[in-house]
């Protein structure tokens, strides 16, 4: 597979690919290859073009400008059944009239395969998505899962280059979308098929895929393997998009990561200790002498001990610009990395199974930082308000270009 | 509750329905054509036997397929086109243009296709450079006419077939590889075959008891509408006798258009 890094013919090639609508542009000028194999995945809220990318590959919109290779092969003026692409539509689009063998074996119907060979790679076709024994039935008799599973052994009964997924398991409930993430995995794995996932859901598009495209607006924000876009996100976008952070900009930036810019530090990344040595919760040594003496006009100065309700229907993961004294303890002059330290108290806790969220307001500018714990460390006597030491190391503060 | 309306749906329509039944098994006396009240069943072995009867009836059974045929072919590509090709506000203009005519008289209908269809006619007239001439009056104008005047009640449950089918379901076919033709084949006419049925049991009921288009257009041509209307006052009980036939076709081609499951969406 890494010789098919440096091939020329990728499984898809978009170049400039931009598509209009009116006077929205719903795909900008986009970039994209995907390599021969990759289990690809299109990632983005609603409305940031990811679908529309996907039927410019399929062919069922022309683009405004710019161009579509599928497979070496300039695909751009050709109509959808003369692509080597088959799509696994979200709301399956089985053909009602037909059983699901006749479903599934309707790309060999038309391009004329026998009869006999038809049934028998029909058959073949349903055994690998496990469901030996149900052609005969109609797509109404089926369940939404199954109904899934016929669309797949649809869309792969001939194997097609490539195979376009479009929220292929957004109507599934939890339980039947996990396994089927797996088994989708699999079934890629073993037919070698190059796959293209569009979801709005980051774990789907994390847990699965070799490599991710992050859209936002229309345009391709970044490409990587799922660990550089969750561990190195290129915008600010991606690091709010995926996965859980702390974004903080301006001159918060400056005074908790010690450097001006945009910084994104994951909340698990964070430790929290308790501040032992100060059990009584109305006088904690460190902070609360500042708070009042907020200097920015932009966040409304609030008392750091104020944490009714309302305020925690507020907390978001991403702190906004405000003044944060860090509290510099012990920094390494000469070490690249440098412990960061903050105090603050929490605002909430919710428990989510294997981790532990704690929602900490700063005593400085009294701004919130999240973080995450898992559960298999021993539990802390923290409960809320309780006064709290935030450290990390600067490294975890990852720099978000702008 | 639903007792007056069943007992006024019985009255009108069983009701005279049975008693026009009833009538059938009349005679007449054939000089002064008076209904003679005795019971037998003559006219109906009269209908069976005569093979003038026997023609009329083909000929009329001819023209209600012919008529369903041509309404079902003018009314596919124009369901098609209105339902998935235009868009807005042309779309809305179709669908004016189909339904108006139902809006205007039957008889002016009849009657402007009687003046297209004569000898110094419209439809001479354009056909004359041609090197061609118009059917005139006779049959052909009658399955013309009455094609025309059907068609709306075709393209009507076609159109909404065809705009209930999911965009998704062509994509699909073409997708997985099939052109438009075989999309076409494969997907759109088993998702509008119900609707075409539908379609089907107006156009052909309405033909098979036409009487005015076939005296306004059909020249001399006899079909069981102008037989029947005919007869009303020469032997009433005949055609009563007469009425029953249309009735039985009709009944017949509902079986057979339920049995293809084509009532299920009505």
């Amino acid at each position: 597979m890494a010789d098919d890094r440096s091939t020329p013919a990728a499984a898809v090639r978009l170049t400039a690919l931009t598509k209009d609508f009116g006077t929205v542009r719903a795909v900008d000028s986009a970039e994209l290859n995907i390599r021969k194999g990759e289990f690809f995945s299109l990632l983005g809220p609603s409305g940031s073009g990811k679908s529309t990318l996907l039927r410019l590959i399929a062919g069922f919109e022309a683009p405004s400008s710019g161009r579509v290779e599928l497979a070496g092969r300039d695909v751009t003026a050709l109509p959808p059944h003369h692509r080597d692409v088959h799509t696994v539509f979200q709301d399956y689009a089985l053909f009602p009239h037909m059983t699901v063998e006749q479903n599934v074996g309707y790309a060999l119907l038309v391009a004329g395969v026998r009869k006999d060979e038809r049934r028998a790679r029909a058959r073949e076709a349903l055994a690998t998505v496990r469901l030996d024994g149900y052609g005969d039935r109609r797509p109404a008799q089926l369940s939404g899962g199954q109904r899934q599973r016929v669309a797949l052994a649809r869309a792969l009964v001939d194997r097609p280059g490539l195979l376009l997924l479009d929220e292929p398991l957004g109507a599934l409930d939890l339980k039947l979308r996990q396994q089927m993430q797996t088994e989708l995995k699999q079934i890629q794995r073993t037919t070698g098929i190059t796959f293209l996932l569009v979801t709005h859901d980051q774990e789907e598009a994390l847990t699965m895929s070799d490599r991710v495209a992050v859209l936002d607006g229309g345009r391709i924000e970044q490409v990587g393997s799922p660990l550089e876009i969750y561990d190195r996100p290129a915008t600010a976008f991606v690091a709010g998009f995926v996965g859980m952070t702390n974004l903080l900009r301006g001159e918060a930036a400056q005074r908790v990561a010690g450097r001006p810019g945009t910084y994104s530090i994951r909340p698990e990344r964070i430790r929290i200790t308790p501040l032992d040595n100060t059990p009584s919760p109305t006088l904690p040594p460190p902070a609360t002498v500042k708070p009042t003496s907020s200097p920015s006009p932009t966040t409304p100065t609030r008392p750091a001990s104020d944490s009714g309700p309302a305020e925690s229907t507020r907390a978001t993961a991403v702190t906004e610009a405000a003044p944060i004294t860090a509290v510099p303890e012990a920094a390494p002059t000469t070490a690249v990395s440098m412990e960061r330290s903050v105090t603050g108290r929490i605002a909430d806790i919710a428990h989510a199974g294997p981790h532990t969220r704690f929602l900490v307001r700063l005593d400085e500018g009294g701004d919130r930082l999240t973080v995450l714990r898992l559960n298999t460390a021993p539990a802390l006597p923290l409960r809320p308000d309780s006064p709290v030491r935030l450290t990390w190391t600067s490294d975890d503060a990852y720099p978000v270009p702008n | 509750m639903l007792a007056p309306p069943l007992l006024w749906l019985g009255l009108a329509y069983l009701g005279s329905l049975a008693v026009l039944l009833l009538s059938a098994f009349w005679t007449t006396d054939s000089f002064t054509s008076d209904v003679i009240h005795v019971w037998n069943t003559d006219n109906f072995r009269t209908i069976l036997t005569d093979s003038v009867y026997r023609t009329i009836t083909l000929r009329t059974l001819g023209v209600a397929v012919a008529v369903t045929l041509i309404d079902a072919l003018l009314a596919l590509p124009m369901a098609f086109f209105m339902a998935r090709v235009a868009s807005g506000r042309w779309r809305r203009a179709l669908l004016v243009a189909v339904l108006t005519p139902l809006w205007a008289g039957y008889l002016v209908k009849a009657y402007a296709w009687r003046v297209m269809l004569g000898e110094h006619g419209l439809v001479n007239a354009v056909l004359a450079p041609l090197g061609l001439t118009g059917p005139g009056y006779g049959l052909p104008a009658v399955v013309l006419v009455l094609a025309y005047l059907w068609l709306p009640y075709m393209v009507l449950p076609v159109f909404a077939a065809l705009e209930r089918l999911p965009t998704h379901h062509l994509e699909a076919s073409a997708d997985l590889g099939a052109g438009a033709w075989r999309t076409l084949r494969l997907i759109v006419l088993p998702a509008v075959r119900p609707a075409l049925f539908a379609g089907s049991v107006f156009t052909f009921s309405l033909s098979l008891g036409d009487y005015l288009t076939v005296q306004i257009v059909g020249g001399r041509t006899q079909l069981l509408g102008n037989v029947i209307a005919s007869q009303v006052t020469l032997d009433l009980p005949l055609a009563a006798a007469l009425s029953a036939v249309p009735v039985v076709l009709i009944v017949c081609y509902l079986a057979a258009v339920r049995r293809a499951g084509a009532l299920d969406s009505l």
